[in-house]
């Protein structure tokens, strides 16, 4: 049977009365886009800081390559494979986009310890980070200042330092947010071919992107999932109807 | 190197500060040799604390003690250099500067890890208060301790020597102080130019999205203080051979505010800001001195306009705006 790579068991997260992650169980299974969706306010924010490591769950275990770690630092989670975007693009704004690409291949690389070394003539960080740069078509855009690229550049920014990470799984939170039509119809066909280099647990509220990329589809309103299955099952399913897709399917 | 706008203002103000003590030397007016290896000091331990505030946007308030362990270092080592009577373990004192550098820099070294490991788990003003803190406590640590001067500070009969050169003439003591001064701008631009650096800019752009790629904020920003308080404290040898006398008020917290005022006149986070800052505030000190004993009015109300019209201080005015790879 096959593993999954990220298995969050039974998560359960309060604030006060309000229990915002009330008993999720979700997972991810290698080479899969398992897409998350579900109203305003249902938690999924909250879900993905716990995954991330930002929030500690009351209870519950998050499982990345069967390892639990449930209790280890945000930084310790993504050097053991778990790469993540943000909904509001999160870059180091004074740096050129390919120094942000650099950062992220330096962190895969385990090494930031290095003092006299200079970054910029080391083909070892500049290589793969252009060539990452390349694949996400912000190559002509390498040597611009992060704050200086428009909202769609600063989301491919994302995802390409994401990719740099070379993670186990990628947890993308709203990748298409902002983005027009068009900025969105490529980024779909480009998180598309991303499924096999790693499994994505896609977090979106864009409705075509999400039925033309995932797998599976969990839906998670009040802090519960109420249905988990193919496109083709969460479309007909009665009660995702009424309380998320309304008459859009 | 390039010869960038910022290399040739650079430049100018390297040469500037070697030029001014070699013709002062010439008319026979060392009093501005003592002035010019005073400004070479004071920016070198700027220099080490615009790496953790410039670099590392972590605002210390505390790196007078440092500076002031810096000078301790000195002063203790001397004295017993001196009496011939034992250190530690049977450790004699010394008065080699080589050795009383590299004491000085473990020794603030140490104390910074520990202040750092505390400190930086707080951030904003808590950081900046609890830096102050813990400098305040050194303060007057030093000034309740009688066996090296206490409140009267503790004074440096004969400058301590170095390798080859004779440290009382004036213009030698200043050619040792202006290549370390050098050294340390190299250091700053090889840890800033590299992966370490890297880090820790980014740490102080955006510290959510380095712990998101894998890389600790806390053990980046604690190395970095712990860098920036060494090159701090071998400043404060310096200073304490150029007054030959050390005393709490090195340690005191108008020192570590000083030290953020150069940072600032100078240019945050700019290779020569701290030199930049140092040259004008040693200048103002000088000439507005002379006139009227309120000259930090003055400089409060110069310090105002660089902060409300010239954020980039001194070089930003010079040489424009930052560039990044």
């Amino acid at each position: 049977m096959v593993e999954p790579v990220l298995q969050i068991d039974n998560l359960v997260k309060s604030f006060g009365a309000l229990r915002a992650t009330d008993g999720i169980t979700l997972d991810l299974m290698p080479g899969e886009i398992h897409a998350l969706i579900g109203p305003n306010g249902a938690g999924k924010s909250t879900l993905i800081h716990q995954i991330c490591g930002t929030l500690k769950q009351d209870s519950g275990t998050i499982r990345l390559a069967g390892e639990d770690i449930g209790a280890l630092s945000a930084a310790t989670r993504a050097r053991r494979g778990l790469g993540r975007t943000f909904q509001v693009s999160s870059l180091a704004p004074e740096f050129s986009a390919l120094r942000n690409v650099m950062l992220a291949v330096q962190a895969r690389q385990g090494s930031s310890f290095g003092f006299f070394r200079p970054v910029m003539r080391d083909r070892s960080l500049i290589d793969p980070a252009m060539a990452i740069l390349e694949r996400v078509g912000l190559s002509d855009r390498a040597r611009l200042p992060a704050a200086e690229l428009s909202h769609g550049e600063r989301r491919q920014l994302e995802i390409a330092m994401a990719l740099a990470l070379q993670s186990k799984a990628l947890l993308l939170d709203e990748p298409m947010a902002g983005m027009g039509p068009e900025g969105s119809k490529r980024l779909t066909g480009f998180l598309d071919t991303l499924r096999q280099e790693a499994p994505i647990l896609l977090v979106e509220h864009d409705m075509d992107a999400v039925f033309a990329l995932a797998d599976r589809i969990s839906v998670l309103v009040y802090g519960r999932i109420i249905a988990t299955g193919t496109v083709e099952d969460i479309r007909r399913d009665p009660a995702v109807r009424t309380a998320y897709l309304g008459d859009h399917a | 190197m390039v010869l960038t706008r910022e290399n040739a203002v650079n430049l100018t103000l390297a040469v500037l500060l070697l030029a001014v003590p070699l013709i002062a030397s010439a008319l026979g007016q060392p009093f501005y040799v003592t002035l010019a290896t005073r400004i070479a000091i004071l920016a070198l331990a700027a220099l080490g604390l615009n790496l953790a505030l410039g670099l590392g946007g972590m605002v210390s308030f505390g790196h007078a003690a440092f500076f002031g362990i810096g000078g301790y270092a000195a002063g203790i080592l001397a004295s017993h250099a001196l009496s011939g009577e034992p250190l530690l373990f049977d450790l004699p004192g010394t008065a080699q500067m080589p050795i009383i550098w590299l004491v000085a820099v473990i020794a603030a070294g140490l104390v910074a890890l520990a202040i750092g490991a505390l400190s930086l788990r707080t951030s904003g003003v808590y950081f900046i208060m609890i830096t102050l803190a813990f400098a305040q406590m050194v303060y007057y640590f030093a000034i309740s301790w009688p066996a090296y001067g206490g409140e009267d500070g503790l004074s440096i009969a004969v400058r301590n020597q170095f390798p080859g050169t004779n440290t009382m003439r004036p213009l030698n003591f200043f050619f040792v102080a202006y290549a370390v001064l050098l050294a340390g701008i190299g250091l700053f631009a090889l840890i800033r130019a590299s992966r370490f650096g890297a880090a820790l800019a980014a740490t102080r752009q955006n510290e959510i999205r380095v712990a998101a790629l894998g890389i600790d904020p806390y053990r980046i920003r604690l190395a970095g203080f712990v860098i920036s308080a060494m090159i701090t404290a071998l400043a404060g040898a310096l200073y304490a051979d150029l007054n030959r006398f050390v005393s709490p008020s090195m340690l005191a917290w108008h020192m570590s505010g000083e030290l953020i005022v150069l940072i600032i006149l100078g240019g945050t986070g700019r290779l020569f800001g701290p030199l930049a800052g140092a040259a004008l505030y040693v200048a103002f000190e000088f000439a507005l001195g002379g006139l009227t004993e309120r000259w930090q009015f003055f400089l409060g109300l110069i310090l105002l306009g660089v902060v409300l019209f010239a954020r980039g201080g001194l070089l930003g005015l010079l040489a424009g705006k930052t560039k990044h790879g």
